[in-house]
């Protein structure tokens, strides 16, 4: 019984395509691997080892690549918030979700939020807070700062189903939403389907997502789902409308599957 | 073999649900085992190797903040360890570790030295009974494997 497990205290499993020699991060356990626009992409910070491994498992069982490290400081180093010079020159670091404990020593999850909501790359990334103690006045906090849910400790695999769920409705969104402007992307397809028509059954099957990679596949979707001009600049506004108002979610929440 | 096999499969199912009657495990532990399957097959035998492991570091710091041969306690440090202990034992459903961790905050939060040392103790042999029954059962699941059974799903409620 005393198998130690591969990703120990602040390791980092990579995601960035960016090479990782421009910051440490603690202990990286493998190369980068090339980044899949494809899957939801997972931020977990947890100052406790078992509940980072707990987390990691819960989110990839149900189809999240996850990054998990050990304290608001790695999550800011990660994200490439942790300094004030401009991050431009890091290649798209894809977030989806960024899901934190809250009593962390050093930096708590809502400093940790507060500091996501700050800044202008990541503001639009759901964050979730997970704490032991149900205690309303820090869960009304969070939500006021803007967290997208709270979960009570310990976590289970029906609370991480529930947030996959929330997330698959918005994966079309999302994989274009924190992306920074880099001026090679000027001629990348961004896509925001406004349009409530695209619901995901959530749990057993994969999110659908669009990939602006293949121009022939992503004109025909954007022709299915758009029904305004494709615009970068309408990402702003897509995104900030808050999940319980937006179209998607109610839609979702009549019919969950797919047609 | 196939005697063996129910015989092995038999104790696995007693001794399971014995560890949630008698209050060891709680239905964290259950939750655990959902994430278990033939991809990870050790997932809930080495989540709990790392608490035990856990267990051991916080005892010892605990031991070492309640030293009063050093000065005086700072229970402060005693409590943010057993914080730490009440949150690792909740997440693995370890439910008598995590009811003491309880107790054992509140005797912190009072500052009262003897209760403190008392649930030091209790923690103590606590986690390595615990750790102990989970061996058997860990061992059992082995034995059924390696006589080519399959490890029954046992229904707690």
């Amino acid at each position: 019984m005393g198998k130690e497990k591969k990703q120990i205290d602040g390791g980092v499993s990579c995601l960035r395509r960016a090479e990782m020699n421009m910051m440490s991060v603690g202990g990286m356990e493998s190369a980068p691997a090339p980044l899949d626009l494809e899957e939801v992409h997972v931020l977990a910070v947890d100052d406790s080892l078992v509940d980072r491994i707990v987390i990691e498992r819960l989110l990839r069982i149900t189809s999240c690549k996850v990054t998990a490290v050990d304290s608001g400081w790695r999550a800011l180093e990660f994200l490439g918030l942790d300094n004030d010079k401009a991050s431009a020159q890091l290649d798209r670091l894809k977030v989806d979700l960024i899901i934190t404990d809250y009593c962390m020593p050093g930096m708590t999850g809502y400093e940790l939020l507060k500091k996501i909501k700050e800044s202008s790359n990541f503001r639009e990334v759901p964050v979730v807070i997970m704490s032991s103690e149900n205690v309303m006045t820090r869960i009304d906090r969070c939500l006021e700062e803007g967290a997208q849910d709270f979960l009570l400790k310990p976590v289970k695999l029906a609370d991480v189903k529930r947030l996959r769920s929330h997330l698959a409705t918005k994966d079309v969104k999302l994989s274009t939403g924190n992306k920074r402007k880099l001026p090679e992307d000027s001629d990348s397809v961004t896509i925001t389907p406004p349009s409530p028509s695209l619901t995901i059954s959530p749990e057993s099957s994969p999110p659908l997502t669009i990939s602006p990679h293949s121009s022939d596949s992503s004109s025909s979707l954007v022709e299915m789902f758009s029904s305004s001009p494709i615009d970068d600049d309408e990402d702003e506004d897509v995104l900030t409308s808050s999940p319980e108002e937006s179209p998607i979610r109610r839609q979702k929440m009549r019919s969950p599957g797919l047609d | 073999m196939d005697a063996l096999i129910s015989q092995l499969q038999r104790q696995f199912r007693d001794h399971t649900i014995s560890l949630y009657q008698q209050g060891f495990l709680d239905d964290q532990f259950t939750e655990l085992k959902k994430l278990q399957d033939d991809g990870s097959p050790d997932f809930v035998a080495e989540v709990l190797s790392l608490f035990f492991e856990d267990c051991v570091k916080l005892i010892s710091n605990m031991a070492r903040a309640l030293d009063q041969t050093t000065g005086a306690v700072d229970f402060s440090t005693v409590g943010a360890s057993v914080h730490q202990l009440k949150g690792s034992s909740s997440s693995v459903g370890a439910k008598r570790v995590k009811a003491l961790c309880v107790s054992f905050k509140d005797f912190c939060e009072a500052q009262n030295f003897e209760g403190c040392v008392r649930c030091l103790q209790q923690v103590d042999i606590e986690y390595k009974t615990l750790k102990s029954k989970l061996q058997d059962l860990f061992n059992l699941e082995k034995q059924i494997i390696q006589a080519g059974g399959i490890v029954p799903q046992v229904d707690i409620n």
